[in-house]
């Protein structure tokens, strides 16, 4: 069996968060490989470089390139520095591509993360650029055992929490397990001596009772909660709850959703900026200033022996085309939109370019008079998962047990379900994330106030969420989109094995910048 | 497996948190199939969503193209070839459609919108059409 198929039965028989895992262990998924910040040592000698576009690639390029004594100058399709990090505030307004414009009425420090939301305590360059930036940062809560798991079709449609899904499917499995053990079915795989330590093992994990058995009692309640909690006085007699029979647990399909924080990127701990992502993006543009031009379209990129050209218009000022020149040119526009613009570079850097779509992604913020999902259902941050087209439920990591109105994530999807997200009206789009969300939290109903949709292939500046790579595209064009090509360098999250990461911008920018200094300190 | 390889679309699910979504709805979101099957039903329900509504097209940084009055689409076996595989920043959305659904939206287009092609493209085309299995990752 080769490598890909062995993924595919490996995702089809467990989830595609164990293939994610059995991905990692091939080395197909990576940690960050950032070491502090990059050295460029030696002068320049008065060598300029041209940046395109100011996201996290060409913010931290033209960072350290500057600080290393190079003329530095970026420009920047949107009137604002961050890219896709990026968050909508109320007050805010946003077209998006075929014209439709929405003006954002969140509440005063309410927001929406349209992009990128949360960052892995192992997305080293990432936070050490918080830290020099002084971006504050504060936990962001992945798994909530208190959140719900959804299905349409199981539990006539009523959400369960996930601790119960999460102890009952331990607990099921590993009573199966101390079974097989115990009936000697895997004397052939188990040592005798390890026999004895897998069972205690399964009565451990899964909360097993002297025999083995999972089942209805307080030991079981104490993982998946009770009828009753224990209380104090003469009110005090815990009420144990029913586990989910093993066959309705399995049929429901509930426990698709379980393994989700054992994946590397959504371990403990995980932070966010605090008053939302676009921080990040925003710090960066304040230390460079005026080293960034904005409202600048980008329609040529020309290169020859002594330097760069890149011809733009202001367009907000109009006029007559402009251009910019340079020794060097680093490159971090989408190749969604780069493979439309003419750049001079080489087939194979070319060929490259054109290969990446960007993929469909969609995020609804809704605005509700009241936090809810704290106030009755004792949700604080994390997410919800449903087999709804709205996929998924985030609520908030921060503001907790505030009075007055609160913003959630009403959905986050990719995909078919995505794609006809994007079809709809921004109005549509938020109506039907009111309509899929209010089978799992009926105050919904009463409690909603606006939201916002924002439909990543209806961005204009990145006609998409992120490239889409695919192994066969990885080996036949990854090493020529990240070669420099003459005076031209390629960044950001496609340049990278972290896809649609920040980090992933972040290091091909530093990659980028470091050959890119090598070659001038060469010349 | 039809369409686009489920595994780096699963894994970007993953590591876009979707994951979390969804962990393993991420199946159904990346190499999933669409309920539309009328040409005018997937047009409004996938295509417009980025060809827009009138199949104008739309402008910012990038364009998508407009559909309205495309010469290109004369010869059906380019929006079929475009649908199937992809073009630049255009997803191979037809690796998610079956053989009748890609007809039912070419035709659709090459029809509408101020286009008045004759000839139809049949499903037996489309399955003609369609690149042969992509080959395995190397080892």
């Amino acid at each position: 069996m080769n490598r890909r198929s062995l993924f595919q039965l490996i995702g089809a028989a467990a989830g595609s968060a164990v293939m994610y895992q059995a991905m990692t262990e091939l080395g197909h998924a990576g940690e960050s490989g950032y070491t502090g910040p990059v050295e460029l040592k030696g002068s320049p000698r008065g060598a300029s470089v041209l940046i395109l576009g100011a996201g996290l690639a060409g913010m931290s390029a033209a960072l350290e390139l500057r600080n290393a004594g190079y003329q530095v100058k970026i420009l920047e399709y949107n009137d604002r520095p961050g890219g896709r990090n990026w968050t909508l505030y109320g007050g805010d307004r946003y077209t998006e591509m075929g014209g439709h414009t929405q003006n954002v009425q969140f509440a005063e420090g309410l927001y929406l993360n349209p992009g990128p939301w949360r960052i892995p305590y192992h997305h080293r360059a990432l936070l050490d650029y918080c830290k020099r930036l002084k971006v504050q940062l504060e936990p962001f809560t992945q798994v909530n055992y208190a959140a719900y798991l959804h299905s349409a079709k199981a539990f006539g449609g009523k959400p369960r929490r996930y601790r119960e899904v999460q102890a009952d499917f331990d607990g099921h499995v590993a009573e199966l397990l101390a079974k097989a053990t115990a009936q000697s079915q895997l004397d052939q795989t188990v040592t005798r001596e390890d026999r004895e330590i897998l069972l205690g093992a399964m009565r451990e994990w899964g909360a097993l009772d002297q025999n083995y058995e999972y089942k209805k009692g307080l030991l079981t309640s104490e993982r998946r909660g009770y009828v009753s909690d224990p209380g104090g006085g003469l009110t005090s007699e815990p009420v144990a709850s029913d586990p989910i029979a093993l066959h309705e647990l399995l049929q429901s399909r509930l426990w698709r959703s379980i393994a989700a924080g054992h994946i590397y990127e959504f371990q403990s701990a995980i932070f966010q900026p605090v008053g939302g992502m676009g921080m990040i993006g925003k710090a960066f543009g304040r230390e460079l200033g005026p080293l960034i031009e904005y409202n600048a379209k980008v329609t040529a990129i020309k290169q020859d022996d002594h330097g760069v050209s890149v011809v733009y218009q202001d367009t907000k000022a109009g006029g007559a085309a402009r251009t910019a020149t340079a020794d060097w040119c680093i490159c971090t526009i989408p190749a969604s939109i780069l493979s439309q613009i003419p750049v001079a570079v080489g087939a194979p850097m070319k060929s490259a370019i054109d290969a990446l779509y960007y993929d469909s992604s969609i995020k609804v913020g809704l605005q509700f008079k009241r936090r809810f999902w704290e106030q009755d259902d004792a949700i604080f941050g994390g997410m919800s998962y449903t087999d709804l087209p709205n996929a998924l439920i985030g609520y908030p990591s921060t503001g907790y047990f505030a009075e007055g109105p609160g913003v959630l994530l009403g959905a986050y999807t990719f995909g078919v379900n995505s794609f006809l997200y994007a079809a709809m009206s921004p109005e549509e789009r938020v109506r039907k994330t009111v309509e899929y969300g209010t089978q799992i939290h009926p105050q919904y109903a009463t409690e909603f106030e606006h939201g916002v949709a924002v439909a990543w292939h209806r961005v204009p500046w990145t006609l998409g969420c992120a490239g889409h790579w695919t192994p066969e595209l990885r080996a036949k064009h990854y090493d020529d989109l990240c070669a420099i090509d003459g005076r031209i360098v390629l960044a950001g999250e496609h340049a990278s094995r972290l896809p649609a990461w920040q980090e992933g911008a972040l290091l091909s920018s530093l990659d980028a910048v470091r050959r890119l200094h090598e070659r001038v300190m060469a010349a | 497996m039809r369409g686009p390889s489920l595994i780096p679309a699963m894994m970007l699910a993953m590591v876009l948190g979707l994951a979390a979504v969804g962990v393993d709805h991420a199946q159904d979101m990346f190499a999933g199939s669409y309920p539309q099957q009328s040409g005018e039903e997937l047009y409004k329900g996938i295509c417009q969503g980025c060809h827009m509504p009138n199949a104008q097209g739309a402008v910012g940084a990038g364009a998508y193209p407009a559909l309205a009055g495309d010469p290109r689409l004369a010869a059906a076996i380019y929006p079929l070839t475009v649908v199937l595989n992809g073009q630049r920043a255009m997803p191979p959305i037809g690796a998610d459609l079956s053989d009748d659904q890609v007809a039912n939206v070419v035709n659709y287009i090459r029809t509408h919108f101020g286009n008045h092609y004759k000839d139809t493209v049949t499903p037996a085309a489309v399955k003609a059409a369609r690149r042969p299995p992509s080959t395995e990752e190397p080892e």
